[in-house]
């Protein structure tokens, strides 16, 4: 259902910072779909991917075969990047706050964390640069609380400022897409509010599993399902093995 | 050559002494540019990523290394489970599509009880990217627009701003990354280390000339008329290289776009592997210490060959006459 919701977020002809995992399947979902001509940038390097089997990791071999491009990293982050040619930047979350900052680094102290995390990789500089950024994480009390252990890639408000260019060109996360809702930041404060709530889910569990008082946007709307091509493509033909979509319930 | 002739005598003029060939074994390459305290960085993202050249340093008993590395990946958790690092710079440090990297974790999740503490010096990849562009370009540091509204700089000093002398804005600083050694894996090399690699490039290109000492390992050594014939593919030119080595196979379990594919039963292996210490130890001795070379090591794996060899997918070419 994430994979589908985030599909639906990306237009033809885009071009897209791409993750590993249902940001992957989003993107080829699209691929398949509305958006034959989604530019995939993964960053690794490999521009205009077109992967033939569901790459395992951002560096798979078969992000390569095929591609329009394939460039240093350097190249990746300084003339695709900062340069400002990404419209849509993907990013998973362990921790999303109130204000949309992310957290991929520890839970706990960062001296003396309880869970250490991979650490930003890229994200730090996808949610600075991307034009727009959207997040895929499931809802739960630990992943989403009123502030974040750590901040790794910026939201809309960091220590109460509001992001501002030039130190931070895009838009920053424009949509937080959950297994049950979809949130997004208000316009007039930053802080992420209830923007769509799937089919079945109520206000109120949405609300409960959120770190802190949960506002609604004033039109908030019902996701629409995916459609049967949609799961038919992901189950069968994206992701056979259900690889990722086991992470998507 | 629409009927010019060469001259014969600019030609010799050209044509330099043959060099002596740079090609020594893995363990002699270890032994003479890796020293104990060295800053070394074994690059590679995802693809190419020297196994070879992290085990014969394992073998080595090489003790106080500061590792870096985008990525530490597999390579650098069996380092540092096997006790050759004293400090971690990076930017990700996960099991890519796979899981955690369990030793590296124990070291910095234990602070301080563990005494044996790993030191961390933590970026994101463009920080990391840039660190290796400013030491390639021998500048103290490098100009990135990131870190704003993030806690990066509040845990790592290195980060620090610059004020643009043209503009005025606010730029983040990272310092440069010289490394004492930088091992490459590469597809192929002549025997004077012009390099040559198709595929993920990763930062090899900056790491090797950010480097005081540079080792190439490939899977194939091919004559300096193979590397004319397609300039455009050389990342590495051999002036700047130290030592070459000819390893087969010598980055399994990643992998040589061409040659051969990643073998992820390894990385995902190595989840449950390193979670237990004993286990570690246990593969250390079994699939390195416990062996001599790369060859033995392969000799391990039975059926590499038939289940990672790459497919065949070559390109057209190009005409680089005139």
């Amino acid at each position: 259902m994430m994979a589908a919701v985030a599909a639906r977020e990306l237009r033809d002809g885009e071009v897209v910072f791409v993750g590993i995992g249902l940001p992957n399947l989003a993107c080829n979902l699209a691929r398949a779909t509305h958006a034959p001509g989604l530019v995939l940038i993964y960053e690794s390097g490999a521009i205009g991917a077109i992967p033939e089997r569901l790459p395992l990791s951002i560096g798979d071999p078969s992000l390569v075969t095929g591609a329009l491009m394939v460039c240093g990293m350097a190249d990746v982050f300084q003339c695709m990047l900062q340069n400002g040619r990404i419209e849509v930047g993907f990013l998973g979350a362990a921790q999303v706050d109130r204000w949309g900052n992310i957290n991929t680094t520890v839970v706990g102290p960062y001296r003396h964390p309880t869970i250490r995390l991979p650490g930003s990789g890229g994200a730090a500089e996808i949610a600075t640069h991307a034009r727009r950024t959207l997040v895929i994480a499931k809802l739960s009390r630990r992943a989403f609380p009123e502030s974040v252990d750590f901040v790794t890639s910026p939201g809309h408000v960091y220590r109460g400022v509001r992001r501002a260019r030039p130190s931070l060109p895009g838009a920053g996360p424009v949509k937080v897409i959950t297994d049950r809702a979809v949130l997004e930041p208000d316009p007039a404060s930053g802080e992420l509010i209830l923007a769509a709530l799937y089919p079945g889910v109520t206000v109120d569990d949405v609300a409960r599993d959120i770190g802190w008082s949960l506002r609604s946007c004033e039109r908030l709307t019902t996701v629409e399902p995916p459609t049967a091509t949609d799961l038919r493509l992901l189950r069968e033909r994206l992701d056979p093995g259900h690889q990722f979509l086991k992470a998507d319930r | 050559m629409n009927g010019v002739k060469a001259d014969p005598a600019l030609l010799a003029a050209g044509r330099r002494r043959p060099a002596a060939s740079k090609v020594i074994s893995m363990h002699d390459a270890v032994a003479a540019h890796v020293r104990d305290g060295d800053t070394v960085v074994i690059e590679g993202f995802t693809h190419l990523i020297c196994f070879a050249a992290g085990h014969e340093i394992i073998r080595q008993r090489r003790r106080d290394l500061t590792l870096c590395r985008l990525t530490p990946d597999l390579i650098y958790d069996q380092m540092i489970a096997a006790g050759c690092a004293r400090k971690l710079v990076f930017s990700w440090a996960g099991n890519p599509g796979a899981g955690s990297l369990h030793a590296f974790r124990r070291a910095v999740e234990r602070l301080p009880a563990n005494g044996a503490a790993l030191e961390i010096e933590e970026y994101s990849h463009f920080g990391m990217v840039a660190r290796l562009s400013a030491g390639a370009a021998r500048l103290p540091f490098w100009p990135l627009r990131d870190y704003v509204g993030t806690d990066l700089p509040a845990v790592n000093s290195r980060i620090a701003t610059v004020t643009c002398p043209y503009t005025g804005e606010q730029l983040a600083t990272v310092p440069a990354l010289n490394p004492d050694v930088t091992i490459i894996h590469a597809q192929r090399a002549d025997a004077q280390g012009n390099t040559q690699i198709w595929g993920l490039l990763g930062v090899q290109r900056e790491a090797a000339f950010a480097s005081h000492r540079v080792i190439v390992v490939v899977e194939e050594l091919v004559d300096e008329q193979v590397i004319r014939a397609d300039p455009n593919r050389t990342i590495v030119p051999g002036f700047i290289v130290a030592a070459v080595v000819v390893e087969p196979w010598g980055a399994h379990p990643s992998y040589a776009q061409g040659y051969y594919d990643r073998d992820n039963e390894c990385y995902v292996g190595w989840e449950a592997i390193s979670r237990d210490p004993d286990r570690i130890a246990s593969y250390l001795e079994t699939h390195v210490l416990g062996v001599p070379d790369r060859a033995a090591y392969l000799a391990l794996h039975p059926g590499l060959q038939d289940r990672l060899r790459a497919a065949t997918r070559v390109c057209a070419g190009v005409n680089y006459g005139y």
